[in-house]
C-alpha cells in the first residue's frame, strides 16, 4: 500500500485553494501512517472545525468531524472506550489555541495517546482571514486591518510544558522532516504534538506582502531554526534572534501516559 | 433474585445505568448531581469500564459520544450550568446521530441559581436549547424507584433511536433517600448494527439507520455538517437538508405513543392533574388522603416527545391542572393539544407542592 491507497477518491475534488499547504500535511501524515503499517480498519482520525478539520473527510478510516475546538475531547472518549484503536488528531491554530485551548492544555495534561497535527497556517482561513491567537505580532487580518497587537501563542512550548510525551514544529516545506516527526509521534506512547506551519496563500499571504504561494513557501523556509542551533548558540553565549521560529524536536519522554493499549 | 435496598435517588440513577451495560461515564463535578460521578468513579473501573472527569461539560458530552461511536453504552450527568454548556455538542448528537444518555438533576436557574434547591425549569431547554430543529426523548423519574428504571430505560431508548436521551430528574428526587426494589436484571435493547454494504445515513422503516461501529471496517465519516446518506457533507443542497432534519424529527415524533410510558387514574374524572417528576408524589398524596373519583391523574414517565394523544383518555376531563416546579412549561404543551382550560400551577424556590397547597385549589373549584 502506499499513502494514496488512503484517500477516499470519490470525495475529490478537494475544498482546498490552490497553493494552500493543508495537502501536504495530510500527505506527510499519511505516509507517516503507512510508514507504522497500521490497517484502515484500525485507525480512526478526528477533527474539530476548519480547513485542517477537513483532513478527515478525505480518509477512508472511520472518522469524526466534530465541532470547533472539541476534536480532542471527543477523540479522549474514543482512545478510552476503545484504546485498540489508533487515533490521530488533525486541527488547526484557530480550533486548537482560541476555542479548544482548554482541551489542549488538558490532553496534554492527561498524556492520553492521541497523535495530534495541528496546521497552524496563522490566521482563520475558512471564514476569511480573521486573526487567531497565532497570528504574529504586526500581522494584518480582516480582524486585525493595522496589524496584530497580541502576542501569538508557542503551541509547542505550550505542549511541552502541558506534559505530552513528543512534541515537535516543522514546516509544509519541510516534507521529510515533517514526515519523520509525525512517525516519531505515532511511536511514541502518550499525547504527542506536531505542528506544522503551512502557508495560506489566500487568508494570509496576500494581505501581508507574501502574494505568491512560493513567497510564503520562501518564508517558512528561511524564517525557522533548529532547535540545535539555538542550543549551540545558547551554549556559546550568542544572542538568540527573536524573528526565527524555532523547529525541530522539543521534546521527547516516556512519562506515564493514559488510554496506551496494554 | 431481586433485592430490596434503602438507597439515595442519585445512586440509584448510577446503578440503573449500570445494570443496562453503562461502561463509560465521563463528567464534572456539579451539585446537585455530583453523587452519580462519583459512584460511577468507584464502581466503573470495577466492571471492566471507563470513568473520565473531564475539564468541563462541554468536554464530558463530547468524550461520551466519541465513546459511543466505539459500540459502548455511555452516559454523563450533569446540573442546570451544565447542561447549557452541553447545548453544543447535544445538536452535535443528534445531527450525527449519535445514541448516548445525559441525566440532568435539575437546580434553580437561570445561571448559577440555586445549586442545592430543586426545579425543573430545563424541560425547555432539554427540547429546544441546541440550535436547529430536532426531537429529543425526554424521561422524568419521580420516585428512587423511578431514577433506576427510567436510566436503565434511557440507554434502550438511545441506542433504538439513535439519539441523545435525557433523564430530567431534579435536586428533589436525586437526593431522597427510600425503598427501591433492584431487579434480577434489566431489559437490553441495543443498537442495530448496520449490515454491510448498505449506506451509514440511510434511515430504515423506522427512520433508524444501522449503526456503524469504529473498527469494524465500515470506513464510516461522520460530520456534524448536513450530510447525504453516505455521510459526506453537502451543506447547500436543500433538498438534502430538509429531508435529514425532517428525519431526525419524524424518526422520534412518529413514535411517541409507541413509546409513551405513563399511569393514568380515574380517567372518568372530570378535573385531572397532569404531572411528571416530582409534583406526582404530592398528586399522589392528595388522592390517597381522600379518594375521589371525580379528580383524575396523568402521571408522564417520558415528558418528550410530548404524548398527546393522552389527554383525551379522560373523556369528561372539564380542566386540567398542572403543577411544576417551574413557571409552567409543559403547561404550555398541554395547553396547545387541549381546548379546554389549563390551569398551571407553578412553583419556584426549590420547595415543592404540598398535598395541602393542591387540596385547596381543588376545593376552589367551581
Amino acid at each position: 500500500m502506499s499513502f494514496e491507497d488512503w484517500f477516499r477518491e470519490d470525495r475529490l475534488p478537494h475544498i482546498y485553494c490552490t497553493g494552500c499547504g493543508n495537502g501536504t500535511v495530510i500527505n506527510c501524515t499519511l505516509e507517516a501512517v503507512e510508514q507504522m503499517g497500521w490497517a484502515v480498519d484500525d485507525t480512526v482520525f478526528i477533527s474539530g472545525i476548519g480547513c485542517s478539520s477537513r483532513a478527515p473527510g478525505y480518509i477512508k478510516t472511520d472518522s469524526l468531524h466534530t465541532t470547533h475546538g472539541r476534536a480532542l475531547a471527543f477523540a479522549t472518549g474514543v482512545k478510552l472506550a476503545n484504546p485498540r484503536l489508533h487515533v490521530v488528531v488533525f486541527t488547526g491554530d484557530g480550533d486548537l489555541a482560541a476555542i479548544g485551548g482548554n482541551h489542549f492544555i488538558h490532553a496534554c495534561r492527561r498524556n492520553i495517546d492521541l497523535t495530534v497535527v495541528c496546521m497552524n497556517n496563522m490566521i482563520y482561513g475558512m471564514t476569511g482571514g480573521q486573526g487567531s491567537p497565532c497570528t504574529p505580532v504586526g500581522a494584518i487580518s480582516t480582524t486585525t486591518p493595522y496589524g496584530a497587537a497580541e502576542p501569538a501563542f508557542d503551541l509547542s512550548e505550550l505542549a511541552v510544558t502541558a506534559g505530552a510525551n513528543y512534541v515537535a514544529r516543522w514546516t509544509s516545506y519541510h516534507v521529510r522532516e515533517l514526515t519523520k516527526a509525525v512517525q516519531a509521534g505515532l511511536e511514541t506512547p502518550g499525547f504527542s504534538f506536531i505542528e506544522a506551519l503551512t502557508q495560506c496563500p489566500t487568508a494570509y499571504g496576500r494581505r501581508n506582502k507574501l502574494r505568491q504561494v512560493s513567497d510564503m513557501i520562501q518564508y517558512l523556509r528561511t524564517n525557522v531554526i533548529m532547535v540545535q542551533k539555538i542550543q549551540r548558540m545558547r551554549e556559546r553565549g550568542e544572542p538568540i534572534p527573536d524573528d526565527k521560529i524555532p523547529v525541530g524536536e522539543f521534546v521527547r519522554r516516556n512519562r506515564p501516559a493514559m488510554g496506551v493499549q496494554k | 433474585m431481586s433485592k430490596i435496598e434503602f438507597m439515595q435517588g442519585n445512586t440509584a440513577c448510577a446503578e440503573g445505568a449500570l445494570a443496562a451495560g453503562c461502561r463509560f461515564f465521563g463528567g464534572y463535578p456539579i451539585t446537585p448531581s455530583t453523587e452519580i460521578a462519583e459512584h460511577m468513579a468507584r464502581r466503573l473501573p470495577k466492571t471492566d469500564g471507563v470513568f473520565v472527569q473531564m475539564e468541563d461539560e462541554i468536554a464530558s458530552i463530547a468524550a461520551v459520544i466519541g465513546a459511543s461511536w466505539t459500540g459502548a453504552r455511555a452516559m454523563t450527568a450533569t446540573s442546570g450550568p451544565g447542561f447549557s454548556l452541553m447545548m453544543e455538542n447535544i445538536g452535535y448528537a443528534v445531527m450525527t446521530e449519535t445514541p448516548c444518555v445525559i441525566v440532568n438533576i435539575q437546580r434553580g436557574g437561570p445561571s448559577t441559581g440555586q445549586p442545592t434547591m430543586g426545579a425543573q425549569g430545563d424541560m425547555l431547554q432539554c427540547r429546544f436549547g441546541s440550535h436547529g430543529d430536532y426531537s429529543t426523548i425526554a424521561l422524568s423519574p419521580s420516585s428512587v424507584q423511578e431514577m433506576y428504571d427510567l436510566t436503565a430505560k434511557a440507554f434502550n431508548l438511545a441506542d433504538r433511536f439513535r439519539v441523545p436521551v435525557f433523564v430530567m430528574s431534579d435536586e428533589v428526587i436525586g437526593h431522597t433517600r427510600e425503598r427501591i426494589t433492584i431487579p434480577d436484571r434489566v431489559e437490553i435493547v441495543t443498537r442495530r448494527p448496520l449490515e454491510k454494504g448498505t449506506l451509514p445515513f440511510r434511515g430504515g422503516d423506522d427512520g433508524v439507520p444501522g449503526f456503524p461501529e469504529f473498527g469494524m471496517g465500515h470506513g464510516v465519516h461522520v460530520t456534524g455538517l448536513t450530510h447525504d446518506e453516505r455521510g459526506y457533507p453537502e451543506a447547500t443542497d436543500p433538498h438534502v437538508h430538509a429531508a435529514l432534519v425532517q428525519r431526525l424529527v419524524s424518526k422520534v415524533e412518529s413514535a411517541r405513543h409507541d413509546i409513551a410510558d405513563y399511569e393514568v387514574v380515574n380517567p372518568d374524572a372530570e378535573t385531572v392533574f397532569v404531572t411528571y417528576g416530582p409534583p406526582t408524589r404530592s398528586v399522589k398524596q392528595v388522592m390517597h388522603d381522600q379518594p375521589d373519583e371525580g379528580v383524575g391523574h396523568l402521571h408522564l414517565r417520558i415528558v418528550w416527545p410530548f404524548p398527546e394523544r393522552l389527554l383525551r383518555l379522560f373523556t369528561n376531563a372539564k380542566t386540567f391542572i398542572v403543577p411544576e416546579m417551574n413557571m409552567g412549561q409543559v403547561a404550555r404543551e398541554v395547553e396547545r393539544h387541549t381546548d379546554l382550560p389549563v390551569i398551571s400551577v407553578p412553583k419556584l424556590g426549590g420547595e415543592l407542592h404540598t398535598p395541602g397547597e393542591l387540596r385547596t385549589l381543588l376545593e376552589a373549584r367551581p
